[in-house]
C-alpha cells in the first residue's frame, strides 16, 4: 500500500528532524561537558565521546579564591534583585491589575517600554548614581541597576497572572469587609504562589546571566559575578587560554539552572507567554 | 430587616449608561427578585445595591440612612455570588468564619455562628474540606452559609443557581425559599434572568429592562395584569401569545395577547379557526401550535395527554376576561 | 507602611468603595514608580545629559554644556576647508549601525522560521515530546556568557569541533578562524544567538499554536484541504498577534545586543555593535559623553523602531484589549 509507506516515510522524516533539532540544542552543552573532564593532550584533541574522566579542572576552579567568591556574589545579588522586585512588584500589580483608575493603560505601556530599554542608554547616568552613593565595585551597584529589568519584568508577569484571578473572590473578600492590602496578603498571595515562583525564578536567571552592568560596575576580582568571571578567566599567560578551566566554569554555574528550569519547565514556558501571548 | 429605598439612581461607564434612573422600595422582611433579558442592568443595579460599584447620581438608603458611600462591608449586606467564589486555599470553616475575623469578632463567637449556620444548612461535616474537595450544590450551601455567618441586613443573590444542573437547581431554590422563611424575614434581593425562579421565590418580582424599572408586582399581579407586552411576553411559560393585525383591530386594539391556558379547543362558539401544525405532550400538559393565519402560531396548553394529531382543523376559543389588549406603545388598553 | 488596616475602612467613611480602592491604588504604585524612576528614568535622563557636554569619565562633574557637538559640529579650517566631526559623521558608529541593523534583521527573521518550524513539531502528538521540549529548553537556559565561551571552543580555528566535523564531512578544505576573521565572525555570533533564542521563539509560537482550537483543523481535514494550504490559510493569521509580540520582544533585544559579541568576537570590526561601541567609548576610550551620545541615538532609534512597529501592525502589547 502506498498510503502506508509514504506514511511510514513521513514519520522516519518526522523523527528525523526532531533528532536533528534535540542534538542541535544539546550539543554544546555536552560538549562543554566531555572538554571539562578533559586535560592536557586529550584537551586539543577532538573527541566525541568522553575519554578521560578528569576532574583536575574543576578542582582548579573551584580551588582557586575567585571563583567561588564570584558564585557567592551572584547568588546574593541575585537573590536579592528578587526579593525586592517581587516586593516592590506585587501591590504594584494588584493596582495595576485589579483597580479601575484613569491612565492604567498608559502606565502599563511605560512599564513595557522600561523593560524594553536598552541597557546602555541608562549605563552612563547609571554610573553616575552608583559613584554618588559610593557603591562602585560593591554587590549594590549591581542590585539597583538590575531592577531597571527585573522590576518591569514581575510587574508585568504578575498582572498578567493576577488579571486571570476570579473577579468574584476578591468581591466576597471585600463583603467579607477585607482592605486591599488584606486580599493581596490573605487571599490573592495564597493562590499566586505559583506565579510567583515562575516570576521569581525567570528574574533570578535574567539577573545571574546579567554582564554588561556587571562587567562596568566592578573593579576587583573579588566582586566579579560568574559571567564577569568567565569572561575574564585568563590562562598563565596572554596566548594561552584555559578551556578546560573555562569550560569546568561553566557547566557549574550552568547545571543548576538547567535543573531548576528542567524542574519548573511548564511554570516557566507560562511565565514567558504571559502578557503579550494571550491572543 | 431593612427597608432598601432607591430614589432616582442612575449608573454609567463613561458615556455609556447602564441604570437609567431607577425609583425603587424594597420593603423590611421582603423577597424582591430582579429579572430581566441579559444586558437589562440587573446585575448593575444589585452590585449598586451591594457597594461594589459606585452609583453615578441618585440616592441610595438603608432604613433611611443614605449609603451612598458606605463599602460594602459596612453596609450590612451578605452577598451569594454564582460562581460561589468561596477562597480556594481556605477551608469551609475558615471560609465561613474570614468576614467576622476580619472583624476582629471573638473566637467563641465565631465558632458559634460558624456552627449554627453550618447545622442549619446541613453542612457541619464538612468545615475541614477544601472548596475543591465538595460538589457543586455543597459550595453553593458553603457560599450560603458565609453569608448566613455575616448575620446581614440584607442577603443579596447574584444568579445564584445559573451554575447548578436542573435538579439541584429546583432543590436548592427550595432551600433558598425555606431559608428566607426561617430567618426571621430578613431581606433578600435574588437577581435571575429564569422568570420561574422569579415566580416561585418572589414575594415582588421587579422587570427591568434596558436600564429601567418596566413593572413592579407581586407574581400573580405580573401574571394577570402585565402593564406592557414586553412584562407579559417574559413572565409566563410558555410564552404569551401575541396576534396582531386583523385578529387584533376585531378587538380595538393593536395587539392582541391571551396566554396559552386560557384558550380552549372547540368548535362550538369559535373565535378563531386553524390547523394543527405540531404537538407537544408534556406528560400532565400537551401543547398545540395551531396555524390560524396569524405571525405565528397560536400555542394552546391543555391539562391531560388527549392530543390532537397534526393537520386536524380545530375551533379555538379564548376566554374573553383573559383577554390583553394593548396599544401601539404596547401599554395595556384599560377595560 | 501608610496600608489601611483591617479596620481602617472607618475611617474613610466619606468616601466610596472604588474611590479608597483608587486612593490604595497609589499606595501600592508608588513604591515602585518611585524604583522605576530612580533607576530607569533618571539615568536615562542624566545619560541625554551627559551626551550633550564634554564629561569624562575621571571627572564626572566637570563637564560643561557643549551642544549637539558630540553629534555633529563643524570646523572650518584656516584653509577654508570644512571638517565635519562628531558621531552622526563617525564611520566606526555607521559601521556599528549596520552591523547591529544586519545582526537583528538576519537573527530575528532566522529565529522566527525555525521558531515556527520547531513549535508546529511540539505542537504533534508524538512520544517523547515532553523530553524534546525540555531540551529545547537547555540553550535558552546557559547563561548568554557561557554559551558565548562554550560555541568559541567549538568554533575555535585549530582545536575547535566545528572545524573538525566540516573537514570531516568535506565541506571545508582547510580550518577556518570563525571568529577572529572578518568574513566569518558575523556568522559565528548569528549561529549561536540563533542557537541560544530560537527555543524562546519556538516557545511564545507553540503557546500561539495551542490557543488555535484543534475542531479548526478537524474541519479543514473534513473539508479535504490540504495541510500546507491550512497552515498558510488558518494556522499563520491565527497565530500572527502572538507570533508580532514575540518577533518586536526579540527585535528589541537583538538591536541592544552586547554580551555576546563583546565576549564572542571581542574587537572585531565586523560584529561591533552600538552597545559595544558606545561602551567602549564611554569608558574604555575616556570618550564619556561621546559614548553618551551613542547610547543616546540608540535608544532614540529603538523607540522609533517600537512606536512605528505598534502604530503600523496594530499590535495589542499590553493585553487590555482581551478584557
Amino acid at each position: 500500500m502506498s498510503g502506508t509507506l509514504a506514511h511510514r516515510l513521513w514519520t522516519i522524516l518526522f523523527y528525523l528532524f526532531v533528532a536533528v533539532i534535540v542534538i542541535f540544542a544539546v550539543f554544546p552543552f555536552y560538549y562543554a561537558i566531555v572538554t571539562s573532564f578533559s586535560t592536557g593532550t586529550a584537551l586539543f584533541e577532538v573527541h566525541y565521546w568522553p575519554v578521560t574522566f578528569d576532574t583536575s579542572n574543576y578542582e582548579t576552579v573551584l580551588g582557586g579564591r575567585q571563583f567561588p567568591r564570584s558564585i557567592v556574589n551572584s547568588v546574593f545579588i541575585a537573590a536579592t534583585t528578587v526579593i525586592f522586585a517581587l516586593f516592590l512588584a506585587v501591590t504594584a500589580s494588584y493596582a495595576l491589575s485589579r483597580v479601575r483608575f484613569r491612565g492604567r493603560g498608559l502606565l502599563l505601556m511605560a512599564i513595557l517600554a522600561v523593560s524594553m530599554f536598552p541597557q546602555i542608554a541608562v549605563l552612563a547616568g547609571m554610573i553616575e548614581m552608583i559613584k554618588f552613593l559610593g557603591l562602585f565595585n560593591t554587590p549594590w551597584a549591581m542590585i539597583i541597576s538590575y531592577t531597571v529589568f527585573t522590576l518591569p519584568f514581575t510587574v508585568w508577569v504578575l498582572t498578567t497572572f493576577m488579571r486571570d484571578l476570579p473577579v468574584e473572590i476578591e468581591e466576597a473578600a471585600i463583603v467579607d469587609g477585607a482592605t486591599p492590602w488584606i486580599i493581596i496578603t490573605k487571599v490573592f498571595l495564597p493562590l499566586l504562589w505559583p506565579a510567583l515562583v515562575t516570576t521569581g525564578l525567570l528574574a533570578f536567571i535574567g539577573a545571574w546571566n546579567e554582564f554588561l552592568f556587571a562587567l562596568t560596575f566592578t573593579l576587583s576580582e573579588d566582586q566579579r559575578t560568574t559571567p564577569v568571571a568567565i569572561a575574564m578567566l585568563s590562562g598563565a599567560s596572554v596566548q594561552e587560554i584555559p578551556w578546560g578551566p573555562i569550560m569546568a566554569a561553566s557547566v557549574i554555574v550552568t547545571v543548576p539552572l538547567v535543573v531548576l528550569v528542567m524542574i519548573f519547565q511548564r511554570k516557566i514556558v507560562a511565565g514567558l507567554t504571559a502578557g503579550g501571548v494571550k491572543g | 430587616m431593612a427597608k432598601i429605598e432607591l430614589k432616582n439612581i442612575r449608573k454609567s461607564y463613561g458615556a455609556f449608561d447602564v441604570i437609567k434612573g431607577i425609583d425603587l422600595e424594597i420593603n423590611s422582611g421582603e423577597f424582591m427578585v430582579f429579572v430581566g433579558p441579559s444586558g437589562c442592568g440587573k446585575s448593575t443595579l444589585l452590585r449598586l445595591i451591594s457597594g461594589l460599584e459606585d452609583i453615578t447620581s441618585g440616592d441610595m438608603l438603608f432604613d433611611g440612612e443614605r449609603v451612598n458611600n458606605v463599602v460594602p462591608s459596612k453596609r450590612g449586606i451578605a452577598m451569594v455570588f454564582q460562581s460561589y467564589a468561596l477562597y480556594p486555599h481556605m477551608k469551609v470553616y475558615d471560609n465561613m468564619a474570614f468576614g467576622m475575623k476580619l472583624a476582629k469578632a471573638g473566637e467563641d463567637e465565631i465558632r458559634k455562628r460558624v456552627m449554627d449556620a453550618a447545622k442549619l444548612l446541613q453542612i457541619d461535616h464538612l468545615l475541614d474540606r477544601l472548596p475543591k474537595q465538595l460538589s457543586g450544590g455543597q459550595r453553593q450551601r458553603v457560599a450560603i452559609g458565609r453569608a448566613i455567618v455575616r448575620d446581614p441586613r440584607v442577603f443579596l443573590f447574584d444568579e445564584p443557581l445559573s451554575n447548578l444542573d436542573a435538579a439541584l437547581r429546583v432543590a436548592t431554590r427550595l432551600e433558598i425559599a425555606k431559608l428566607h422563611h426561617s430567618m426571621n424575614n430578613v431581606t433578600m434581593i435574588y437577581v435571575t434572568h429564569d422568570q420561574v425562579e422569579a415566580m416561585t421565590l418572589a414575594d415582588r418580582i421587579c422587570v427591568l429592562r434596558d436600564g429601567k424599572v418596566e413593572q413592579v408586582g407581586t407574581p400573580a399581579e405580573l401574571y394577570e395584569k402585565p402593564n406592557s407586552i414586553f412584562v407579559a411576553g417574559f413572565i409566563g411559560s410558555p410564552k404569551m401569545n401575541f396576534l396582531t393585525g386583523s385578529f387584533a383591530a376585531a378587538h380595538g386594539c393593536h395587539t392582541l395577547g391571551i396566554r396559552s391556558e386560557h384558550i380552549d379547543v372547540s368548535n362550538e362558539g369559535a373565535l378563531w379557526t386553524g390547523t394543527v401544525v405540531h404537538a407537544e405532550d408534556l406528560g400532565s400538559d400537551n401543547y398545540l401550535f395551531v396555524d390560524i393565519g396569524s405571525d405565528e402560531p397560536v400555542i394552546v396548553r391543555r391539562p391531560g395527554k388527549l392530543t390532537i394529531p397534526q393537520g386536524t382543523r380545530i375551533g379555538l376559543v379564548p376566554a374573553a376576561d383573559k383577554l390583553h389588549r394593548f396599544n401601539e406603545a404596547g401599554r395595556p388598553i384599560e377595560g | 507602611m501608610t496600608m489601611t488596616g483591617p479596620n481602617g475602612a472607618g475611617r474613610d467613611e466619606g468616601l466610596s468603595l472604588q474611590q479608597q480602592r483608587a486612593r490604595s491604588a497609589v499606595w501600592f504604585l508608588a513604591p515602585m514608580l518611585v524604583a522605576l524612576f530612580l533607576v530607569a528614568a533618571w539615568p536615562l535622563g542624566r545619560t541625554i545629559w551627559f551626551s550633550l557636554t564634554d564629561t569624562t569619565l575621571d571627572n564626572i562633574y566637570g563637564g560643561k554644556f557643549v551642544g549637539f557637538s558630540n553629534y555633529l559640529r563643524v570646523r572650518t579650517l584656516d584653509s577654508g576647508a570644512m571638517l565635519w566631526r562628531g558621531t552622526l559623521v563617525d564611520p566606526a558608529w555607521w559601521n556599528a549601525v549596520w552591523n547591529t541593523v544586519k545582526f537583528a534583521l538576519i537573527s530575528v527573521i532566522l529565529e522566527t522560521v525555525l521558531g515556527l518550524l520547531v513549535a508546529l513539531v511540539l505542537n504533534a502528538e508524538f512520544k517523547g515530546r515532553g523530553l524534546v521540549r525540555a531540551a529545547i529548553l537547555i540553550p535558552w537556559a546557559i547563561p548568554t556568557i557561557v554559551s558565548a565561551k562554550m560555541w568559541s571552543w567549538m568554533l575555535n580555528d585549530q582545536f575547535g569541533i566545528i572545524n573538525n566535523i566540516m573537514l570531516n564531512l568535506g565541506l571545508i578544505d582547510h580550518k577556518i578562524a570563525w571568529t577572529a576573521s572578518n568574513d566569518t565572525a558575523m556568522i559565528a555570533v548569528l549561529i549561536v544567538d540563533v542557537w541560544k533564542t530560537t527555543p524562546f521563539m519556538a516557545l511564545l509560537c507553540l503557546a500561539g499554536l495551542q490557543m488555535v482550537p484543534r475542531d479548526i483543523y478537524e474541519a479543514a481535514r473534513i473539508d479535504g484541504i490540504h495541510p500546507i494550504k491550512v497552515f498558510f490559510r488558518v494556522t499563520l493569521p491565527l497565530i500572527r498577534p502572538a507570533v508580532a509580540v514575540a518577533v518586536i520582544f526579540r527585535m528589541l533585544d537583538a538591536l541592544r545586543i552586547f554580551d555576546l559579541v563583546y565576549v564572542l568576537t571581542p574587537n572585531s570590526a565586523a560584529t561591533k555593535t552600538m552597545s559595544v561601541i558606545s561602551r567602549e567609548n564611554m569608558i574604555d576610550f575616556n570618550k564619556f559623553a561621546y559614548g553618551a551620545s551613542q547610547s543616546t541615538l540608540l535608544f532614540a532609534i529603538l523607540a522609533i523602531f517600537v512606536a512605528l512597529y505598534i502604530w503600523l501592525g496594530k499590535v495589542d502589547l499590553t493585553g487590555e484589549t482581551n478584557r
